[in-house]
């Protein structure tokens, strides 16, 4: 089976209808998307999928046929970072650290949508994603530093 | 074997990773110096690597500098810690403290952590001893290695030292172009001269680099998604392995068929005792094996939720009689209070579930895993597979997390024994039900608190905590007859350390029993602590807070609450304040805003200490309002993230920390104690709210505010 991912296309075993998440890590080693939990609950998983923040842990391979899958591999763009990753990286923000791949597709694609989101709707857009570490304010505040920067455009 | 190495470049695992030959701290050390050294410089300080070091030298010893560091001949400096990096940020603030002394930038440090072979013995990272008790040693060993440079380049350069100062990876003359690489004084060899003790260290007055928020070492790595956790690790030829569980604690297996199972292409089972494991070529194949095992089990033996507390309490041993003296005076004094509360067993739910990847080969098994006790491991498989200790090499990569949750480490043994069955390297990755269900909890316990107040003050104060744990269990205030006691009890559940373990749970009871106190005297509860206080840290701490929070400013309203609690743990001080509101009519509670002020000695990273102080803060929030670990019939019921439910972005209040420097005195960790006061605090302005006195944890388990108390 075909598949697009960050842009190229990929021949994939389809056998056993796999998650789009064993995909991604175990057949073509991009492990920088995470399982945390299997049932969408955490976030951790989660990659664009025609540029909704989807969780892949539940996403059957089957289901992403002809639609355009960009993973946290795929944000880096000629060696310059999203700008997402970019704010993230500059406010030192995370701990562990094995939330941030999820959390930087959901808040790429928030900022996408709203790209003047207020905190509010920081908060209940990236509510899906578990940081255990509970950097949270410090990805809130981040993140406002951007939205605010587009604001004041 | 002969290696060329490009004199600029780091080292990477394969540099030294040769699977012939397996590797050593000694090749290691050659790897390092690029090449083989030929004579002994001085034979009391260094010995070249290669030449003269022979098999029984013991390496490494802790006494020596160049167990912990190494300059290599192109200047690379490589640290050894056996401490690991599971997000509290110690490769940053470990590389800051060695950087300063030798006057380098701190990414040019190179940090090995956890790893068996490379770094000194280290009984684990748990219990806040990194910054306290590591930092110092290489700190100390820093300032060792600088003077060394600097009586080298003395006879170098033929400059008094006094004159020298170090720079960027140079010793060099002041006010001159006269200067010497690292590298080149020190041709890459051990460093064997002991630790003098006496050597200054550089005061924190002047630090430049410590004390200061450097980012995150590695940080652009995990920003990228290119970080590679122990989950994410790939060996060649890899296959997937997985472990037969029990559908219920103590189940008994009674009948199994396998044949299903073992028809799938490429999978192969492993039957050893009551272990029954598989590996397939894929995760999935792996995952659709184990399901097609064809099993039945007895009946579980766990007792029901309901009579935990009971069963605690009945089943604990321990503790000694209390004095007649101390019962008079409470029976004797005008204000008594008597209060049991009780602590669930809460999860401590790491991002990353446990995962490790085994290689067993000739004989020799490498083990990379996601523990907080990598030497823990080595010695559990050195037990588990009857072997020396020099035929394991157990690595802990840079991990998604722990909070005391990942002392064990079950899959590195899983692991091993399937890969030794298999003859193939074996990665175990462990579900997230699995996490919930075969990890360990932080224990639930009973504490039963009796108190009463004389003339204003509290004249006794007895306290007894059944099976959470000792920690935290000393009452801070001065004045009081005591009796304190921990009782063990036996866990139906698996139990083991959690972040700060049960001062949680001793100084909930102990700051809502001493702020009931404070409320029947009809006193201000920040005053009444500081009149039974001597402890200038605590006090200073909790004055900072309430200044940040205007406690006592605000101007009552209704369904609003202020609370307050403070507690010392592990060398760190801390006063949590909160503002709260409980809306009448639906009961749910809102956490408006919170301030913790932190003290810990001298601060390395401000920012890494204030992101600490928040986790701290908004994951103790979770075990104080609605983390439990809910059971019947023998199983978990909320063995999962849907079910069972942690701190979230919409559960974050206005923050504020304030964090207090002592540059006078030694730092101590702060991955713990910070979570002490959120509980108390908390439960303390939900009483002033609205008159309701809350004594479980978690508080708020139906997620509303109960009408009474």
């Amino acid at each position: 089976m075909k598949v697009s991912i960050n842009g190229k296309e990929y021949l994939v075993e389809a056998a056993g209808n796999p998650s789009l998440l064993e995909v991604l890590r175990d057949q073509l080693n991009l492990t920088g998307t995470k399982y945390g939990c299997g049932e969408g609950a955490c976030g951790a998983c989660k990659v664009l999928i025609n540029d909704t923040p989807l969780p892949a842990c539940i996403t059957p391979l089957t289901s992403v046929v002809g639609k355009k899958i960009v993973t946290i591999e795929g944000l880096e763009r000629q060696g310059e970072l999203h700008p997402v990753q970019k704010v993230f990286l500059d406010e030192d923000v995370f701990q562990c650290g094995f939330c941030a791949s999820g959390m930087i597709i959901s808040a790429v694609a928030l900022l996408e949508r709203k790209p003047e989101a207020g905190v509010q709707e920081l908060i209940s857009g990236l509510n899906g994603n578990i940081c255990r570490c509970c950097t949270y304010p410090a990805i809130i505040d981040a993140l406002s530093k951007l939205s605010q920067k587009k604001a004041e455009q | 074997m002969s290696i060329k190495r490009d004199k600029n470049a780091s080292p990477t695992l394969s540099d030294f990773k040769s699977p012939d030959e397996g590797m050593s701290r000694r090749k290691f050390f050659k790897l390092m110096g690029a090449g083989v050294a030929t004579y002994v410089l001085l034979s009391d300080v260094f010995v070249s690597s290669a030449a003269t070091v022979d098999d029984k030298f013991e390496f490494p010893d802790k006494d020596l500098v160049s167990s912990w560091i190494h300059i290599s001949e192109a200047g690379i400096i490589t640290v050894f810690t056996g401490k690991v990096e599971i997000g509290q940020n110690i490769r940053t603030s470990l590389s800051q403290v060695v950087a300063e002394e030798l006057s380098v930038a701190p990414q040019k440090i190179k940090m090995i952590m956890g790893d068996t072979l490379l770094t000194p013995y280290d009984r684990g990272t748990y219990g806040s001893l990194t910054t306290l008790q590591i930092s110092p040693i290489l700190r100390l060993a820093a300032a060792n290695l600088r003077e060394i440079l600097l009586e080298e380049a003395e006879k170098v350069l033929g400059i008094s030292s006094s004159k020298l100062q170090l720079k960027d990876g140079k010793v060099l003359e002041v006010g001159s172009a006269n200067s010497v690489d690292f590298g080149d004084l020190l041709e890459g060899k051990q460093v064997l001269r002991k630790i003098n003790k006496e050597t200054a260290t550089i005061a924190p007055a002047r630090w430049k680099v410590a004390g200061h928020s450097i980012p995150k070492i590695n940080g652009r790595d995990f920003i990228t998604g290119s970080h590679k956790y122990v989950s994410d690790m790939v060996l060649p030829n890899m296959v997937y392995g997985k472990v037969l569980r029990p559908p219920a604690y103590g189940a008994k297996l009674l009948r199994i068929e396998t044949k299903k199972a073992e028809d799938i292409p490429g999978t192969m089972l492993v039957s050893e005792g009551d272990f029954i494991g598989l590996v397939a070529d894929s995760p999935g194949k792996a995952a659709m094996a184990l399901a097609s095992i064809d099993c039945s089990w007895g009946p579980g033996t766990l007792l029901e939720r309901s009579e935990l507390f009971e069963h605690l309490v009945k089943n604990s041993k321990g503790g000694k009689p209390k004095s007649k003296s101390l019962e008079v005076s409470y029976e004797g004094a005008p204000l008594r209070i008597s209060q049991r509360f009780e602590i669930d067993y809460i999860a401590h739910v790491p991002l990353e579930t446990r995962a490790a990847l085994a290689n067993w080969k000739d004989g020799k098994v490498e083990v990379w895993a996601g523990t907080q006790r990598p030497f823990g491991l080595h010695e559990d498989l050195a037990k588990e597979f009857d072997l020396s200790l020099d035929k394991i090499h157990v690595h802990v990569p840079d991990t998604g997390s722990g909070y005391g949750g990942k002392q064990s480490s079950e899959v590195g043994i899983e692991a091993a024994k399937l890969s030794k069955a298999v003859g193939r390297p074996v990665k175990v990755c462990w579900t997230r039900e699995e996490e919930f269900k075969w990890a360990y909890f932080r224990p639930a316990g009973v504490i039963e608190v009796k108190a009463s107040v004389n003339n204003g003050k509290i004249n006794t104060w007895e306290f007894h905590n059944y099976n959470s744990g000792s920690a935290g269990i000393d009452f801070p205030y001065s004045g009081a007859e005591e009796h304190v006691a921990f009782h063990r009890s036996s866990s139906p559940l698996r139990q083991g350390s959690y972040r700060a373990l049960s001062s949680t749970a001793n100084i909930f009871a102990i700051e809502s029993i001493v702020n009931d106190l404070a409320g029947d005297l009809k006193l201000d509860p920040l005053q009444f602590r500081i009149a039974h206080l001597d402890k200038p840290r605590l006090i200073d701490v909790i004055k900072a807070g309430a200044e940040a929070f205007d406690w006592g400013k605000e101007k009552r309203q209704p369904d609003i609450g202020y609370g307050m609690a403070c507690g010392t743990v592990k060398g760190g001080f801390v006063a949590t304040f909160v503002e709260v509101e409980v809306e009448n009519k639906s009961r749910k509670l809102n956490v408006r805003r919170v301030v913790t002020a932190f003290e810990c000695g001298v601060i390395i990273n401000p920012r890494h200490l204030k992101s600490q102080v928040i986790g701290c803060v908004l994951q103790g929030l979770g075990g104080a309002l609605f983390e439990a670990v809910d059971f019947n019939d023998a199983k978990l019921t909320n063995p999962g993230l849907s079910s069972y439910r942690v701190p979230r972005f919409s559960d974050v209040p206005e923050m504020k920390v304030v964090l207090l420097n002592r540059e006078d005195l030694p730092s101590s960790g702060a991955g713990e104690a910070p979570i002490v006061c959120i509980a108390p605090a908390l439960r303390n302005a939900i009483h002033d709210a609205c008159g309701v006195k809350l004594h479980k944890l978690p508080m708020l388990p139906s997620g509303v505010v109960p009408e009474h108390t």
